[in-house]
């Protein structure tokens, strides 16, 4: 093509001005300059993808796709495992969605970052306040590749290679991503079970042995129970292996911090400190550990100095441990991380302050055990392990796992996940996780309890009814819930919302 | 009009009693957390946070914002990072309720708008890679190298070839060499071929029976299209390997040539760079590999599949999948915007983008060639590396130099010394996204600045909010956490 004829509303150059630039370049087309690739290269044809929409066109469309969604805003949400409806404060978006951050690149030039640069100092030292660790990075992924970042880490502060030991209650998916990361490596991964729940420390110190870089405990783990991770770490450190306590950011209102365990890296999931759960990602990988293993860490740090008149100021720091200097002997290859989610944490952290984070804490810790009580108290459904927990709780169903979300989803509850759909363990047939954050309420779980008690009359329990149109459950928000939430805002409460309806959305 | 405050630091603005935020009281008062566990779990002490009301955290954060340079408010000519400019509708529609705020436990039948959205996103970034299996999990570029490497040795031990070695030239991305330690493969690092392009007889010297993979960033680092990519294929498929394509500069290329039509057999997408997702400071990005048929078995899982029968959009685990490289789906939240950017332009768009990118880097390249000259290539793709080392030379002025002293004149800063195989390096990217009446003010300032004093160039920049930082007394002495003695 000469010149460009199609009009986006994101590009400059009219055919007047691309006239003038193929001038000054010495070329008569756009398509010249693309002569360095060899013609045999050339794709001939359009590519085959659907035809260019309008905003107004985008926006009706996206908007139906979401529409064939059923979510969050439908459905009170007691899903849990590794993932959380916990409320977010609309100052977390009004910084967040500040496009001086947001449009921002990596703080590379310092005197042009330092709004990121501080924040991100400040972020570093909010987790390290948060986790009781001496020194952050400022950010990985998600959880799960935090944890394999803290096993490679832990191989090189160690200079042990043989062994890696994980709890079987560590998180199924942070497990697989550790797997998959040892891919090539000749190391063994121990698996210690933990039958009821959590690990006996005997069973950890039993699978360390002198080749073991660390074991790595989630605590509260997956099940929702509290490991001894006090007691774990000791048995790692009287073996010379590192301790991993993989944590939930929002326990650390009221449980002790890792550091007070005596771990030597904490990793977690940072999505509860102000990310939407928006189907998975983007997360916030949280790593932080104690001083004497800062040089080993993965990720960028960011450091406080001074400039060229002594006033302080903030830079990427320790860069010689990453990837764009030190190449295959780097301590990492991550490059991009996860910075926006970062400032969100920050933000947040910023917000509760001590006493926010222990009321998050405390709210979601009382409402969990009333939940749990409720229940329990239907037939067929108790607590699947006798082992204290925070927010987040395994049942086991008589009637199995699939029944009781099927009872909930119709009365407009999710719950779950059923522990066999992610761990795919036969242990786990019959079990399920409910978690129950500061946003849900009383009435709702006394809701849940009642919808979970029995089958309800006409619903198969596979979810599809006669016409086809999938069961789908949905509950409306009370105006109070809705206010507590930042969801949309629903009817007034009364017991009807309960009753199980069918779809009123459009099915395709 | 600068306000100080704004530099202060959180911890500095804390004043006990206060907080930022406020929740309602329990509706199930009788289960305090001192009566549900036991005592031995429960911290005995407040969080050591700092307590600071909203107000503040507002005004902290929002001046804190104004330090950064940005896309928003700066030109941002960042060779290989693709700064261009972030459309607002992706950020209006990523969080619309039944996107933003879907679990990722939830039933398939509940997602099916979320999944029919990533599949099409499959669809289209196997279209424009060439190659049609995709796996839209990787969290970023590094990752996706990653994930990449893993499948290629995945399948190399299901055909019983023990390949060690992962070659590279010496303009590759840190994040190459680094992946390939990673995922245990041997590196083998090129010298610097003629035009810094790719030498075939180095290549071949290194190609046997243990060879891997070839990983190549197509346009490379230096904004040129290898010429011999692919006669590089054909050496590396006749020896039993595999070739990656970097997909940095994609933004190149789009609807151009596709690197599987050049002989790639896997590659990753920096959604962040080329489908626009934004940079948010450092991230988060999205890397998904888009890989030849005969490894669509190994790639990482979940991805999603279509019924035809039901309509109904699932997900699977590829059949001998290398696991998981993450928790959960992926970086769903910036593959939406990639989503958005695609729909918006459609594939005639993505080749008009496309060109307008070449356009505006040839031109610039043009404007600038006689003050900083490009040594390597006559013309150039979507970005070209120009060299100082003559000013250097004959007057002391370094890349950083010209680096810094641009932010004084509201430009930020080209990527600098890198890649390693041009001295005194000035990367530059200048996106379509940018106007000639911008181009024309960039190549001005430079003009410019290569006339000022020296000394002016060696102590900028001079108007930014800070001046150079002391990065060996950073490294030194390492302050990486607030704490009171911080402030005395």
């Amino acid at each position: 093509m000469l010149l460009s004829e199609v009009r986006l509303s994101y590009l400059f150059n009219t055919p007047d001005e691309q006239r003038e630039m193929l001038e000054t370049i010495g070329v008569d087309s756009i398509e010249t300059l693309f002569d360095q690739i060899p013609e045999s290269l050339q794709l001939k044809r359009p590519l085959d993808m659907p035809p260019k929409l309008s905003e107004l066109e985008l926006e009706q469309l996206v908007r139906e796709l979401a529409s064939r969604n059923v979510g969050p805003s439908d459905r009170s949400c007691f899903l849990g495992g590794g993932v959380y409806d916990h409320f977010i404060p609309s100052a977390v978006d009004a910084i967040a969605g500040r496009s001086e951050f947001y449009t921002a690149y990596t703080p590379y030039q310092a005197e042009a970052s330092q709004g990121s640069l501080q924040t991100f100092f400040e972020y570093q030292t909010l987790i390290c306040q948060l986790t009781g660790m001496d020194v952050s990075n400022a950010s990985l992924y998600e959880g799960g590749t935090a944890v394999s970042e803290a096993v490679f880490m832990a191989m090189r502060c160690t200079k042990r290679h043989g062994r890696v030991v994980l709890l079987g209650s560590l998180h199924p998916e942070y497990r697989q991503v550790v797997e998959t990361y040892l891919g090539r490596m000749d190391c063994e991964l121990v698996i210690v079970p933990t039958p009821g729940g959590t690990a006996a420390p005997d069973a950890v110190e039993e699978a360390i042995d002198d080749q073991t870089a660390c074991v790595v405990v989630q605590h509260p783990n997956f099940y929702g129970c509290l490991e001894e991770a006090e007691q774990i770490s000791a048995m790692a450190h009287k073996h010379g292996a590192l301790s991993v306590v993989s944590f939930d950011p929002i326990s650390l209102g009221i449980l002790k911090r890792p550091g007070d365990l005596g771990a030597d890296i904490a990793v977690g999931e940072g999505q509860s400190l102000g990310t939407p759960m928006q189907y998975g990602g983007p997360f916030l990988g949280i790593l932080a550990c104690k001083q004497k293993f800062v040089r080993q860490m993965p990720g960028r740090l960011i450091g406080q100095t001074t400039d060229r008149n002594g006033d302080r100021c903030f830079v990427l720091n320790l860069q010689a441990r990453e990837q764009h200097i030190r190449r295959e002997k780097a301590t990492s290859n991550i490059c991009t991380n996860q910075g926006l989610i970062a400032i969100r944490a920050t933000v947040f952290m910023s917000l509760l302050g001590p006493a926010g984070m222990r009321q998050v804490a405390e709210l979601s810790c009382s409402k969990a055990h009333y939940a749990a009580q409720r229940l329990t108290e239907q037939d067929g459904i108790e607590l699947a392990f006798d082992q204290p927990f925070f927010k987040e709780f395994t049942l086991q169903c008589r009637d199995g796992a699939e029944a009781v979300i099927q009872r909930a989803k119709v009365a407009g509850f999710d719950i779950g996940p059923a522990l066999r759909r992610v761990s795919g363990s036969e242990s786990d047939e019959d079990r399920l996780l409910v978690a129950v954050t500061e946003c849900r309420s009383r009435e709702e779980i006394d809701a849940l309890a009642d919808a979970i008690s029995a089958p309800v009359d006409g619903v198969p329990v596979d979810g599809v009814p006669v016409d086809g149109v999938p069961v789908d459950g949905k509950r409306q928000m009370s105006q109070q819930e809705a206010a507590a939430c930042g969801s949309s805002v629903g009817a007034p409460h009364d017991a009807t919302l309960h009753s199980a309806r069918s779809s009123a959305r459009k099915t395709t | 009009m600068r306000n100080e405050q704004a530099t202060q630091l959180l911890f500095d603005l804390s004043v006990p009693g206060r907080c930022g935020a406020e929740y309602p009281e329990s509706d199930c008062p009788e289960f305090p957390s001192t009566a549900c566990i036991p005592a031995e779990f429960l911290s005995d002490a407040p969080l050591p946070l700092p307590e600071v009301n909203e107000p503040d955290v507002i005004r902290h954060f929002t001046n804190l914002s104004t330090l950064n340079m940005s896309v928003d408010t700066h030109y941002y000519p960042l060779g290989s990072c693709t700064m261009k400019y972030n459309p607002k509708r992706h950020e209006r529609l990523a969080s619309v309720p039944g996107l933003v705020d879907l679990h990722p436990w939830q039933s398939e039948e509940s997602l099916q708008g979320m999944l029919q959205i990533q599949f099409e996103m499959q669809q289209m970034l196997g279209e424009i890679a060439g190659l049609p299996a995709v796996s839209l999990q990787p969290a970023a570029g590094a990752q996706g190298e990653l994930a990449a490497l893993l499948v290629a040795s995945a399948y190399f031990q299901d055909r019983g070839e023990d390949r060690t070695k992962v070659i590279f030239p010496n303009s590759a991305h840190g994040t190459n060499p680094a992946s390939a330690a990673l995922a245990g493969f041997d590196c083998i690092q090129l010298g610097a071929g003629k035009n810094g392009f790719v030498d075939l007889e180095e290549l071949k010297e290194h190609l046997d029976e243990h060879t891997a993979v070839f990983m190549i960033t197509n346009p490379n680092t230096l904004g040129l299209f290898e010429p011999e990519i692919a006669e590089i294929s054909k050496l590396l498929h006749d020896v039993g390997g595999l070739v990656y394509i970097d997909g940095a500069n994609m933004n190149a290329i789009l609807g151009i040539a596709r690197p599987g039509d050049f002989g790639g057999d896997m590659m990753h997408y920096n959604v962040h760079k080329t489908f626009t997702g934004p940079h948010g400071a450092g991230g988060p990005g999205a890397g998904p590999i888009a890989v030849r048929d005969f490894l669509a078995d190994y790639l990482p899982g979940p991805v999603v599949a279509h019924d035809e029968e039901s309509g109904q959009y699932k997900l699977e685990t590829p059949a001998k999948s290398i696991g998981r490289v993450r928790s959960f789906f992926g970086n769903v939240g910036i593959l939406l915007r990639g989503y958005f950017y695609l729909r918006t332009l459609g594939g005639d768009g993505l080749k008009e983008l496309s060109e307008h990118a070449v356009l505006n880097a040839n031109y610039l390249k043009e404007k600038l060639k006689d003050i900083l000259p490009v040594p390597n290539g006559e013309r150039c793709m979507h970005e070209f590396v120009a060299s100082a080392q003559h000013l250097q030379k004959e007057r002391g002025i370094s890349a950083m130099d010209i680096a810094k002293r641009l932010l004084d004149y509201g430009f930020h800063a080209p990527t600098v010394y890198f890649p390693l195989v041009v001295p005194e390096a000035i990367m530059v990217e200048p996106t379509e996204t940018e106007s000639k009446a911008t181009l024309d003010a960039f190549a001005e300032t430079i003009k410019k600045i290569i006339a000022e004093d020296a000394e002016l160039l060696h102590t900028a920049p001079h108007t930014t909010p800070v001046s150079r930082p002391n990065d060996v007394q950073a490294a030194r002495n390492p302050i990486l956490c607030w704490s009171p003695a911080c402030d005395a």
